[in-house]
């Protein structure tokens, strides 16, 4: 089996335009949810959300490519030519002929299907653009990529809701793990922050009106955010031979399916995808340092993933520190993993571990340490990244510093 | 506007060129617009004009709309709003 290395990152999202911008944001513990602004808000009832703000678009793309561009598949172009800026990889040869990109949404174009939707049943139009249909498909980012970078290997989107990035991740590690791919770029991306794509969530009843506290015993729901995360995954040997900066080292990862409710969460599947990932990295729980939880601020969630890594990391459970960073960027749905790698690497590279913010109460059900409101310089060893998804599908990752 | 000027408006803009430098003469082709321009095209035709221009993608020459070039896109448009508007 080959090591697989990060040597590159790239990301949008409610903290920041870039890598350096989010991490010191998670450093210094700032909140990027705010008043949502967007057409119709005033008809929600949920108007906070971790929103990406300051994104001129039309000074990124030309219009050409707008028309092509939803918000997600703009994010993910965004954050992808940081991230393979900074790998210093260029795809030609037998590098593109078997170099992908595997990426996560779980909506896809929700802004397209939305401002579509709006135009032929309200305002009653009955002709829409011509590019809806390759606009909003889920697959759109990641082809954008493939032909922006020359990307020809395995290609495809993988939409497991919550989870899908980090489910997306763990293909392309495994690709290139397995000796299948030298490179892959993945990660992950969502935009559902419109009209539709708030009011579909507010039918949940899970969201706060005012913040995202996870661990909290007054936590009161989950906020949406939105933003991409794109990682360059590279065979380490292939790395080091051109002297490419390595960020961290994939070292394992496990995927577990519930097999129980459509949208509560199963201890027993969490703590099987943990101890699975450990089990794959080869590494016991002593050695786990961080954990950047799942942690969406909802009742279930939180203690549920509390019980779940304290019975994969037994007595350790209490030394381990676990942190959410949805309280600072907001749920990034499909792109959620991928923004919260941020979070693993600053902690493997600079031992760093960004807090939970907006903590306020001890819960009796979360008593883990959860990095409470300010971030933490600390000794880090192995990290592990929790992803669990409506539909019980749950992927964890394990990385280290190299 | 007639409709003539406001066609060749539309595929200058889709071609990213002067209108000045359209002809009735030239092909899509010539004017650089592939097959998904030409759709983007009629899709903004249609919207200007507010007809329906009976063009499939599969079979673009099978189709009465004749596109071979600029001046039979125009003779087409003209004869589609008369038809539609009456």
């Amino acid at each position: 089996m080959k090591r697989v290395v990060i040597t590159g990152a790239g990301t949008i999202n409610s903290l920041g335009h870039s890598v350096p911008e989010t991490m010191q944001a998670m450093q210094e513990g700032l909140c990027g949810i705010g008043e949502l602004e967007f057409r119709d808000v005033e008809r929600l009832a949920i108007t906070i959300g971790g929103q990406v703000k300051g994104f001129e678009a039309d000074a990124q793309f030309n219009r050409q490519q707008m028309a092509l561009y939803d918000r997600f598949t703009q994010f993910t172009l965004f954050a992808a030519k940081q991230a393979i800026e900074q790998s210093g990889l260029e795809f030609i040869g037998e590098l593109a002929s078997k170099s992908g990109v595997v990426l996560g949404t779980a909506g896809g174009g929700v802004s397209t299907w939305d401002d579509n939707y709006r135009s032929v049943y309200e305002d009653g139009k009955n002709r829409v653009h011509p590019f809806v249909v390759p606009k909003l498909m889920n697959n759109a980012a990641a082809s954008h990529v493939s032909m922006e970078y020359n990307l020809k290997g395995p290609s495809f989107t993988v939409s497991t809701a919550c989870a899908s990035s980090n489910h997306a991740m763990a293909q392309a590690f495994q690709m290139v793990r397995s000796g299948m791919a030298p490179a892959m770029v993945t990660g992950g991306s969502e935009s559902m922050l419109c009209f539709g794509g708030v009011k579909a969530w507010e039918g949940l009843r899970v969201m706060s009106k005012d913040a995202c506290r996870p661990f909290s015993a007054n936590r009161n729901g989950m906020v949406q955010g939105e933003g991409a995360g794109i990682f360059v995954f590279e065979e380490y040997e292939h790395a080091k031979a051109r002297g490419a900066e390595i960020l961290a080292e994939l070292i394992g990862f496990a995927m577990s399916s519930d097999a129980s409710d459509i949208v509560m969460p199963s201890k027993q599947g969490a703590a099987r995808a943990i101890s699975g990932a450990m089990k794959d990295a080869g590494v016991n729980p002593e050695q786990v340092s961080y954990i950047n939880a799942h942690g969406t601020g909802t009742a279930a969630n939180d203690k549920t993933e509390c019980a779940a890594v304290a019975d994969a990391l037994g007595p350790h459970a209490d030394k381990v520190m676990i942190s959410s960073t949805k309280s600072m960027h907001g749920h990034v749905i499909g792109g959620t993993g991928a923004v919260e790698l941020l979070a693993c690497i600053m902690a493997v590279r600079d031992g760093v571990i960004a807090p939970t913010i907006g903590y306020e109460e001890p819960d009796p059900e979360c008593t883990l340490d959860v990095v409470p409101n300010e971030a933490r310089q600390a000794k880090v060893d192995v990290v592990l990244s929790n992803a669990f998804a409506f539909g019980g599908l749950n992927a964890v990752l394990a990385l280290r510093g190299v | 506007m007639d409709i003539k000027h406001k066609v060749i408006e539309i595929i200058a803009d889709q071609a990213m060129i002067d209108p000045a430098d359209v002809t009735m003469e030239s092909s899509l082709e010539d004017l650089g617009i592939d097959s998904l321009g030409l759709v983007e095209s009629i899709f903004a035709i249609e919207e200007a004009f507010d007809i329906q221009v009976p063009f499939n993608a599969n079979e673009p020459t099978e189709s009465d709309f004749d596109i071979s070039s600029v001046g039979s896109i125009v003779r087409n448009i003209e004869k589609l709003v008369a038809d539609q508007k009456s």
